[in-house]
């Protein structure tokens, strides 16, 4: 395997007396693309958090490029490196789809206007929303709105993203154009780590799946493995609860 | 003799003076609601800055939460004919007798006085805002001076629009009880024209109308504004530069946050 871009180790996470995060301990190398599924409340989407650091890990520790993220590198800057996808899209409501992928550019990169707009351009493009750039998020679709963020979170250059459940809030006939968008984007080499409920998308587009379970890794591995012969019981039944829906 | 007559004396004789306090009746609003506005911005951004580590800051945030409480308190609490009074005689009693420059004064009342409210207006408006807008912020590496710079204000300025135009509206006809302290705006012109006509209903009645005509204009004024900064709620897209009829509409969708 290659040089890894990000290790968790041991990580846990409490919000007072309950503990999210028991033991998260999983590495993701250059390029690679991590499904993390599991039923909801199994603390996926807060894994996800810590790594961007919204949420602060109460113990253990994670790092990039070998650097623990909370006492040797500075939040904003490893922050910009490592983008992050929401649920609920997030795009600033008082910017044009244009504007939201410029304003990290010019206020955390320091980029000049007319790079960041070149740059906003290009993967507005590269998403489909070109006509688009100089709608307000209100004025757009869910699925529109996705694809926005996932331009504003490449205008960036990170070397990660992060998708936290990226279609859970779309209507199904939006989940495709999102989906497509992610696919293409992991085939051209983006690390990549999505917590999602779209099984299909694990199980054909990432390289290794991570099955999480009341806060611990329950079983990983490649999609095959998982999805053709999960081994652990747990799997087994999130598994089957899931395709006979 | 009716009232019409009473009318038409008193404004022939004082008219222009009247007309003449409405100057500084709208300019003391305007200026004190956007001075207050400012002071209300900086108070409210203050008091939302989340808990940081670090232990002066914190300590000094402390004390400046303190600062402004105390001062919201204090001025939403108290008249401001009561305030306008202390000002002016306690600077007299301070400085020898000495008395503020009157329009000056007034503006430092209003500004003060609006600012304890628009405080707390901004607060709210600032903690209205969808916790997605600061995540999505920070995801990105914005830190939260920047964030409420780029993000927030501007969307807490369309939030609180209507509530700073009912402030301006009330500045309006409060600046009223600046008369206390001398301030020749329209009430103080109103009131003498009633002492030297003996004619008191029809005079305050032409003040009652022009505060009302000037208050009614401003509203519809903002408004306008209002809906300026709303924009339209679709947005058009031309599916084909040959065929127009294929332009897609995109409906209103319901807003994620308001």
């Amino acid at each position: 395997m290659s040089e890894s871009v990000i290790d968790i180790r041991h990580l846990k996470k409490d919000f007072g007396d309950n503990t999210v995060l028991k033991d998260i301990d999983f590495s993701i190398a250059k390029g690679e693309t991590i499904s993390v599924i599991g039923s909801s409340g199994s603390g996926k989407s807060t894994m996800l958090r810590c790594v961007n650091l919204l949420e602060e890990p109460t113990g253990g520790e994670i790092l990039f490029h070998g650097r623990n993220i909370q006492t040797e590198l500075d939040v904003s800057k490893y922050r910009a490196k490592v983008g992050m996808v929401f649920q609920s899209f997030n795009l600033f409501d008082n910017l044009n789809a244009l504007g939201n992928c410029m304003i990290g550019q010019t206020t955390v990169l320091g980029r000049d206007k007319k790079t960041a707009e070149k740059k906003a351009m290009e993967y507005l493009d590269k998403v489909g929303m070109t006509p688009y750039i100089n709608a307000k998020p209100r004025q757009l679709s869910g699925g529109q709105k996705q694809r926005v963020a996932i331009a504003r979170a490449l205008a960036m250059n990170p070397e990660v993203i992060l998708f936290d459940e990226p279609t859970s809030a779309l209507d199904p006939e939006m989940v495709g154009e999102v989906l497509a968008v992610m696919k293409k984007l992991s085939e051209s080499g983006m690390t990549m780590i999505v917590v999602t409920h779209e099984m299909a998308f694990a199980r054909d587009v990432s390289d290794r799946v991570i099955f999480m379970s009341d806060g611990y890794i329950c079983e990983q591995g490649t999609p095959d493995e998982v999805f053709g012969d999960p081994k652990r019981k747990e799997t087994k039944s999130f598994l089957s609860r899931f395709l006979n829906q | 003799m009716s009232i019409f007559s009473d009318i038409a004396i008193v404004w022939s004789k004082y008219g222009m003076q009247i007309i003449s306090g409405i100057g500084n009746t709208v300019m003391i609003s305007i200026v004190g609601t956007l001075i207050g506005l400012v002071i209300g911005l900086f108070n409210g951004v203050i008091r939302t800055i989340p808990t940081v580590k670090n232990l002066f800051a914190r300590g000094f945030l402390r004390v400046a939460n303190w600062i402004i409480s105390t001062y919201v308190e204090v001025f939403r609490g108290t008249p401001m004919m009561v305030q306008a009074m202390i000002i002016f005689w306690g600077y007299a009693y301070m400085n020898g007798g000495a008395q503020l420059p009157l329009i000056p004064a007034g503006i430092v009342i209003v500004s003060i006085n609006t600012g304890a409210y628009i405080t707390e207006i901004v607060r709210g408006g600032i903690i209205s805002i969808d916790r997605g807008q600061f995540e999505g912020a920070m995801s990105i590496g914005m830190s939260h001076f920047s964030t409420m710079i780029h993000i927030i204000i501007p969307q807490v300025m369309r939030n609180i629009l209507p509530s700073v135009s009912n402030e301006f509206v009330v500045n309006i006809k409060d600046t009223s009880v600046l008369n206390v302290i001398g301030v020749t705006e329209l009430y103080f012109y109103a009131a003498s024209a009633a002492k030297n006509s003996y004619k008191v209903f029809a005079s305050y009645l032409i003040a009652c109308a022009i505060y009302f005509c000037l208050t009614f204009t401003i509203t519809r004024i903002l408004r306008l504004i209002e809906k300026r900064i709303e924009g339209k709620a679709n947005y058009t897209v031309f599916g084909s530069q040959s065929d127009v009829d294929s332009e897609i509409h995109l409906e209103k969708e319901e807003p994620v946050n308001v």
